[in-house]
């Protein structure tokens, strides 16, 4: 198929960016998304342009690196996939397809199509783990975890951390990925100690990195191509009141 | 070079409590003198540097990736194994280092993998204790499944998500020592180089990847931990960005690095679509759990429906040959037996390579909700990519390159040939031998990160004592220039052809001659074609832009000038070892079967190739392996 | 316990439940109008003569609850803008109606006709005259009271005003469809099991008050042309 691509292109973070619009011919419909996107890079390449640039690694819809926002969408029209999962067939011959940045305040472009997340790892410093130092675990069967509980913390867990909840709402909120990250620990008996700790300090430097409030809309959980539930930010919200009411009294 | 494994004394059981008594240990005070480097933060770096910035020293960690959560552990999905006889069903330490080495195929060191198999329950009460959400039973407690290569149930799992999970684990572990200024961490940081003074590693140089800027950093001890090198085949299941070059610098650094032609071929992934594939994606092994693995008998019958090719026309080829194991046979065997039943032109779909992995009795026998609990992320990504429903036709799957074994030589410590680097995780050679079982990598790379290292590295340290190289000494100036020099050297070419154009070649030329069947012949012209194709790449290579900002092509061009070299050590490995042992199949040396004939007399060691300089053969030296615990014999899984 | 995101939110969400508390309780007054002129007017009177601290109190908490969450709502909208300032060249969205993307507006507005609506039928300035109508029809005691019934009639005779009242409900309908169900999710009572109930309950209950506001209106009108009587047609001689 033969389509027309309008690529954010931005040459550094001060740079402001603008579009640019490449033609592409004999794209394969099996190709994945970014596939077609090493395609374009190949073409640019021989014509003398430098490619551009984006994020990308396991190509398997995993490790959460890819990015981009592609016709407005975080990741692509597609429910549940990333991407890096997301294939040609799904488009048709002759689409204009206009691929941005994930944007938010929090996200600062790097280059092109690459944006800096490292806010999302200041969440998990933040409060994000439990402390359970090396060699000094009880017997893994020790601790009998109903199987709901952890089947719960796991669809939580299984957060990619790739940012499309914020690039997705209109705030750019982290709502979705802060609750998801904290809930899967609050869930779990291991994770109690510190729960009223760990929610504090992530909603604070949630806060402070930058990102948007949460509106409600359900945007997030859409895009998220690991489908995490909002009951995760209802939760979130739970666990947080708590906190501050348990605060208030001691 | 001199190989000093340094195995403990005493018997089997008994070496690693020996060890970790004997060794010299560093005064909890002291620790916050010794600053040490961990590149890499998947499995083994990232549990390496949580933990080691738990015991008090100074971390400075390093990855490529935008955040430590993304290095390519996080794509293992079966599950990680662990000697803890939960089930009741017959499993020990000691059952686990058997089939481990037997796995192996006798091409691994006894003492580490016994040590490994101890190791292994350990790691399943750390993670718990992390808040890894294990499956559970109904009762609450861990469930396990069975997996290639054993005959009990000691595999636990996340859904299809276990090095995720894992992973994640690590990386909160780190994230805590990163609040506590513990460790600093570094992203978008790519090893360039390895500093060696008076023959003791003291640095690395790295290039940061967002801005072009090198830098040297300097340190007491070096970790490498920074996988493998499946890559070299341009198409892998590994991640693109994965490498060779840190663990390929180490080498030239004067690093012994061990049976680079040992590589693991995994025998269920999607097969190729087309020339625009950038990697394969591996479905789970434990697929093959509830997956019966078929071709059909004719070869005209290839491009029907599967569905409509009835049961007596299809050829289930490994419950036929190996009946105890059936399905479940080990990777190299499963693989070959794949590649063998397409040779014979009864391959399905693209091309004619691919073989059928049918969950028609499953589905009948357990309904389609218990599959779809079991597998059902897989099979959703299967449709995604290939866009068939394996609920109501078979998957179809083909061998794909997946893990190294092969890596840089380490002894009993971990440490490489350069005193103060050491390698981790699939970095080094250490305990898989020829071929590794199914949920054994994340069972290596949590075991040197968080059990083995942090006792192994005091016994060096003690030793050494602190004594941070300054960053301005000649030393590092030096290794500073040369990495300039390389990267003006590849800016400069300013020939016509991708970097990625080179990698193809490459990976082509790797997977003819050096992939799943090698030969005399196809590996002596491998190493043509490829000295060929680096001169090529030295003349025609052009990246454009600069190396002063981010710029991915020329990331690239640096990985690809690596691979191209590395390629080249692993064919002349392939060359040099003279029988059929795991995941390095030469075809001179098979029974009129087709299986595979070891050498004992003449290859029970590991091969270590040293470096001798540019445009020198490097020089192969020997590990002898000894067994004493297990006896060696024929790999059997009939 | 305010200041951080979800500070914020809890404030909109209690805030907003008072408020809708307090819609409720004024639809069923309003109501009583078709329960005739003796219905309303003692209901209105009986809400007057209430010890003038419960009188205020309530006023004064209504209000402060008003003020609390039009306030937040501003400054969320302005953190909310910081944190994205650049939009895509394509905005989309897959989930997201209408109503929940246009809480500010639909907002605002609601604001502007609540001032309106206590100019118009609680201060009384628009209309003066409405001050000055008084009756003993509905009053305990037989003494002149206000007269709340002769104010409506007059009130929604005119139509613009009516069908600015409609319009309105129709926004504190769009505007309560999403802030009903959001109050649970924000306070952290929701969950997916009865995210569908809730929703049900959110969307009938977002109706029932538009329906039952702004049938008193339509009331009037429909009986000022002659369509249907609702009430003594006394009142539209005029």
């Amino acid at each position: 198929m033969n389509l027309t691509l309008k690529v954010w292109r931005q040459s550094g973070p001060k740079d402001s960016g603008q579009f640019e619009t490449h033609l592409i011919e004999e794209v394969s419909e099996d190709s994945s998304f970014l596939e077609m996107m090493d395609q374009l890079n190949e073409q640019l390449l021989e014509n003398g342009i430098e490619p551009i640039a984006f994020d990308h690694d396991c190509r398997e819809g995993i490790c959460g690196m890819c990015s981009l926002t592609i016709n407005g969408f975080a990741h692509g029209p597609e429910d549940s996939t990333t991407t890096c999962q997301l294939h040609m067939r799904k488009f048709n011959d002759g689409d204009i397809i206009t691929i941005e940045p994930f944007r938010a305040r929090a996200f600062p472009v790097v280059r092109d199509l690459v944006v800096d997340r490292s806010s999302f790892d200041k969440i998990i410093q933040a409060g994000g783990f439990i402390s359970a130092r090396t060699g000094s675990a009880p017997d893994g069967n020790a601790i009998p975890i109903p199987k709901e509980d952890a089947d719960k913390a796991m669809d939580a867990a299984a957060c990619i951390g790739c940012g499309a909840c914020v690039a997705s709402c209109k705030n750019a909120s982290a709502m979705l990925f802060t609750s998801a990250k904290a809930g899967h620990l609050n869930l779990l008996p291991q994770g109690q100690a510190e729960k009223d700790a760990r929610v504090l300090n992530m909603v604070k430097t949630m806060d402070e990195s930058g990102f948007g409030n949460c509106r409600n809309y359900g945007e997030c959980s859409a895009a998220c191509p690991k489908d995490i539930s909002l009951d995760y930010i209802a939760k979130l919200n739970r666990d947080h009141a708590k906190a501050k009411i348990k605060n208030l009294f001691s | 070079m001199k190989l000093d494994s340094k195995i403990p004394e005493g018997p089997i059981a008994e070496k690693w409590d020996n060890h970790r008594f004997s060794s010299k240990l560093v005064n909890p005070a002291n620790k916050r003198k010794f600053n040490i480097i961990v590149v890499g933060s998947g499995l083994a770096g990232g549990a390496a540097a949580a933990t080691l910035g738990e015991l008090g020293y100074n971390v400075d960690c390093f990855c490529y990736q935008d955040t430590p959560r993304r290095a390519h552990s996080i794509a293992a999905q079966g599950g990680i194994n662990a000697a803890k006889n939960y089930q009741n069903d017959g499993d020990s330490i000691h059952r686990l280092f058997y089939d481990t080495v037997k796995g192996g195929d006798f091409r691994s060191r006894e003492a580490n993998v016994h040590r490994l198999a101890q190791i292994s329950v350990n790691i399943i009460d750390q993670c718990v204790a992390q808040g890894v959400p294990f499956a559970r039973e109904y009762g609450g407690l861990l469930a396990n499944r069975s997996f290639g290569g054993a005959q009990v149930s000691r595999t636990f799992y996340a859904r299809g998500q276990t090095g995720q999970q894992l992973l994640l684990g690590a990386y909160s572990s780190l994230s805590r020592q990163i609040a506590a200024g513990q460790v600093k961490m570094h992203t978008r940081h790519e090893m360039l180089d390895l500093i060696v003074v008076d023959g003791h590693a003291k640095g690395i140089i790295t290039r940061n990847l967002a801005n072009g800027e090198h830098r040297a950093w300097t340190a007491d001890a070096v970790l490498l931990c920074t996988g493998g090198y499946g890559n070299a085949y341009y198409l892998s299941t590994n991640a693109v960005g994965c490498n060779v070059t840190a663990a390929f610098r180490a080498y030239r650094q004067g690093a012994g690095f061990a049976n680079p032609c040992y590589t693991q071929i995994h025998p269920t992934c999607i097969p190729v679509s087309g020339d625009h594939q950038s990697k394969l994606t591996l479905m789970s092994e434990s697929l093959r759990n509830d997956g019966r693995v078929w071709v059909p008998l004719d070869r005209e019958n290839c491009d029907k429906d599967p569905n409509d090719i009835e049961e007596e026309l299809r050829d289930y080829y490994l419950e036929r040959k190996y009946p105890s194991f059936g399905n479940l046979a080990p990777r190299d065997i499963s693989s070959r037996s794949a590649k063998e039943a397409c040779d014979d032109g009864r391959g399905v779909g693209q091309g004619g390579r691919g073989v059928y992995l049918d969950f028609g009795d499953a589905i009948s026998r357990l309904g389609e909700s218990t599959i779809r609990e079991r597998y059902g992320n897989l099979f959703q990504m299967y449709e995604r990519i290939t866009g068939e429903n394996a609920y109501k036709r078979p998957m179809r799957i083909y061998p794909a390159i997946h893990y190294t074994m092969g890596g840089l030589w380490v002894d009993y410590n971990l440490m490489t040939t350069v005193p103060g680097c050491f390698a981790l995780g699939e970095a080094n050679f250490s305990d898989h031998g020829a071929n590794r079982l199914g949920a054994s990598a994340l069972m290596q790379g949590l075991s040197d990160g968080y059990f083995v290292i942090p006792y192994t590295i005091g016994d060096y340290l003690a030793s050494t004592g602190a004594g941070v190289l300054s960053p301005d000494s000649p030393e590092v100036k030096e290794s500073l220039d040369k990495v300039k020099g390389r990267i003006d050297q590849l800016t400069s070419i300013k020939g016509k052809r991708s970097a990625r154009s080179y990698h193809k070649k490459l990976g082509q030329i790797m997977w003819e001659y050096a992939g799943m069947a090698r030969n005399e012949k196809g590996l002596n012209k491998a190493i043509g074609e490829i000295q060929d194709l680096r001169d090529d790449f030295n003349k025609e290579l052009m990246v454009p832009g600069s190396g002063d900002r981010l710029n991915v092509e020329l990331e690239r061009a640096g990985r690809v000038k690596d691979f191209l070299d590395f390629g080249e050590l692993l064919c002349r490995d392939a060359l040099e070892r003279k029988e059929s042992c795991g995941g390095h199949f030469r075809e001179e040396f098979q029974t009129a079967e087709g299986e595979a004939t070891r050498d004992d007399e003449n290859f029970a060691h590991a091969a270590v190739w040293e470096y001798q300089g540019r445009e020198k053969i490097p020089k192969r030296h020997k590990e002898e392996l000894y067994f004493d615990n297990v006896k060696l014999a024929v790999r059997s899984y009939k | 316990m305010f200041t951080s995101s979800l500070g914020k939110k809890y404030l909109m969400a209690l805030t907003g439940l008072v408020l809708i508390g307090f819609v409720f309780v004024h639809m069923a007054g309003n109501l009583q109008v078709f329960a005739g002129q003796a219905q309303i007017n003692s209901y209105a009177h009986s809400l007057q003569s209430l010890p003038w601290f419960v009188l205020w109190g309530s006023r004064l908490f209504l209000l402060a609850s008003i003020m609390i969450h039009a306030w937040t709502a501003y400054s969320l909208i302005v953190e909310n803008r910081k944190a994205r300032p650049n939009k895509n060249d394509v905005e989309v969205t897959k989930r997201a109606g209408w109503s929940s993307l246009r809480m500010g507006l639909t907002g605002t507005i609601i604001l502007a006709f609540v001032v309106f609506h206590l100019l118009h039928f609680t201060i009384r300035s628009i209309y003066p005259e409405y001050a000055e109508m008084t009756t003993t029809v509905g009053s305990p005691a037989g003494e002149e009271i206000h007269d709340a019934f002769s104010m409506i009639i007059a009130g929604f005779k005119h139509e613009f005003i009516s069908v600015f009242y409609v319009v309105a409900m129709f926004l504190l309908c769009r505007h309560l469809a999403h802030g009903f169900s959001s109050v649970f999710q924000s306070l952290g009572l929701r969950s997916e099991a009865w995210e569908k109930k809730l929703n049900l309950v959110s969307f009938a209950y977002a109706w029932l008050i538009f329906a039952g506001f702004s049938v008193v209106p339509l009331s009037v009108l429909i009986q000022k042309h002659g369509i249907f009587q609702f009430y003594d047609p006394s009142f539209f001689s005029s």
